[in-house]
């Protein structure tokens, strides 16, 4: 399943896609990102009769992407985003 | 006092073919939302009883309310419930429930038994926020994106438009179409812009409906954009409270090139139904109150 989190508002699009499919609810994402914007939850609260744990964008930031994630998205030569490196299983995507 | 132009009409409707006490399995589900609250009962896998109420200030009186309102004129007791589902915002705040599921996964199955097993994208147009899902044969959500962060393309923004032109929301849909020539969207799909604009227009001489035209066709412009980020397969079904909006439906079918299906069931009711219908999916798993 491809999960979306974030908005689109007056300022623009900001999406998170994590795929549910690759995640195996590992947390390395966790610690990777410096906002604090991944979390793990024991039950997939949007797949009910998913059975392992998977990685979601917390409430905290994802009505905030733009901004939590300004941080690693300098305005030029962006290195990589250290949440989809940390992600082994390729499951994390930035739709900007 | 000053008349709501916001302010639909609530309903309720029972099947009076069905006796629930025959019944093998009984399932409710409530669904809690922003605006809106419903409760459905199912009974084998049929549509019993349900309700379309607006949610107060207070969810845990909404839920019951939703389902007070639901099981009015039949002889089930909520009681008499052997398990409730609850979706939606309230979902946590449902006092007789015993299961919280988020509405993503409620709407995906809730589709599928309204549009039959051939829906494959639902856009959910809600109280305050705007959902695009994707669904196999089975209800289950292979993709989804929401935006609750803004109003536009949500009942809210057509609350406020209804509001302003002094239109009952049950008619802005109709209304909007009674235009000759299908005026330019307005500019801003922000609803506080939107309505500045508006009123500017109204000023130079529009009538309702053209400013009705102009907003419906910028909900509908903004929702195609939200869906294009996933994309539409067919078949596309719409649900929430704007599906009854034929002005800003017709204009988005038109956008998006797809034809909407329609259902004979309230669409406001789809959060609901998937979670009564996820209900009965665990009792048969052995789940009780």
């Amino acid at each position: 399943m491809l999960a979306n989190y974030g908005y689109k508002d007056g300022s623009g699009e900001f999406f998170i896609t994590i795929d549910t499919d690759r995640c195996n609810g590992c947390g390395d994402c966790v610690p990777a990102c410096p906002a604090g914007a991944f979390e793990v939850a024991e039950e997939d609260p949007n797949d009910p009769l998913r059975e392992e744990p998977v990685a979601l964008i917390g409430e905290a930031q994802r009505k905030k992407l733009k901004y939590a994630c300004a941080q690693c998205k300098p305005a030029s030569s962006r290195p990589p985003l250290p949440c989809v490196e940390a992600c082994k299983a390729g499951a994390i995507a930035h739709s900007w | 006092m000053a008349e709501e132009f916001w302010r639909w009409t609530e309903s309720r409707w029972h099947d009076p073919d069905i006796d629930w006490k025959k019944g093998q399995v009984v399932s409710a589900g409530v669904d809690v939302g922003s605006v809106s609250s419903q409760a459905v009962v199912m009974v084998d896998g049929r549509l019993y009883c349900y309700s379309n109420t607006r949610t107060g200030s207070n969810s845990p009186d909404s839920a019951v309310k939703a389902m007070g309102m639901a099981l009015e004129g039949t002889d089930l007791t909520i009681d008499d419930l052997p398990y409730t589902v609850g979706t939606g915002y309230g979902r946590v705040n449902v006092p007789f429930g015993q299961r919280a599921i988020t509405e993503i996964a409620c709407h995906g199955r809730g589709a599928n038994f309204m549009y039959g097993p051939s829906i494959r994208t639902v856009l959910d147009m809600g109280g305050q926020d705007c959902k695009a899902i994707h669904v196999d044969e089975k209800g289950k959500v292979t993709n989804f994106l929401m935006n609750d962060k803004c109003a536009a393309g949500t009942g809210r923004g057509m609350e406020v438009f209804a509001d302003l032109l002094g239109v009952s929301i049950n008619d802005v849909g109709e209304l909007s179409l009674k235009v000759e020539e299908e005026p330019e969207p307005v500019s801003s799909t922000c609803v506080v812009f939107a309505k500045s604009e508006a009123s500017g227009l109204l000023r130079a001489g529009w009538p309702k409906e053209k400013v009705l035209a102009a907003y419906s066709s910028a909900m509908a412009h903004r929702v195609a954009g939200l869906l294009e980020r996933i994309g539409v397969e067919p078949d596309f079904g719409i649900t929430g409270g704007i599906a009854k909006n034929v002005g800003v439906v017709t204009r988005l079918e038109k956008e998006i090139g797809i034809k909407s299906l329609q259902s004979k069931y309230d669409s406001q009711i789809a959060g609901a139904l998937g979670a009564a219908l996820f209900a009965e999916a665990l009792i048969k798993k052995g789940a009780k109150k």
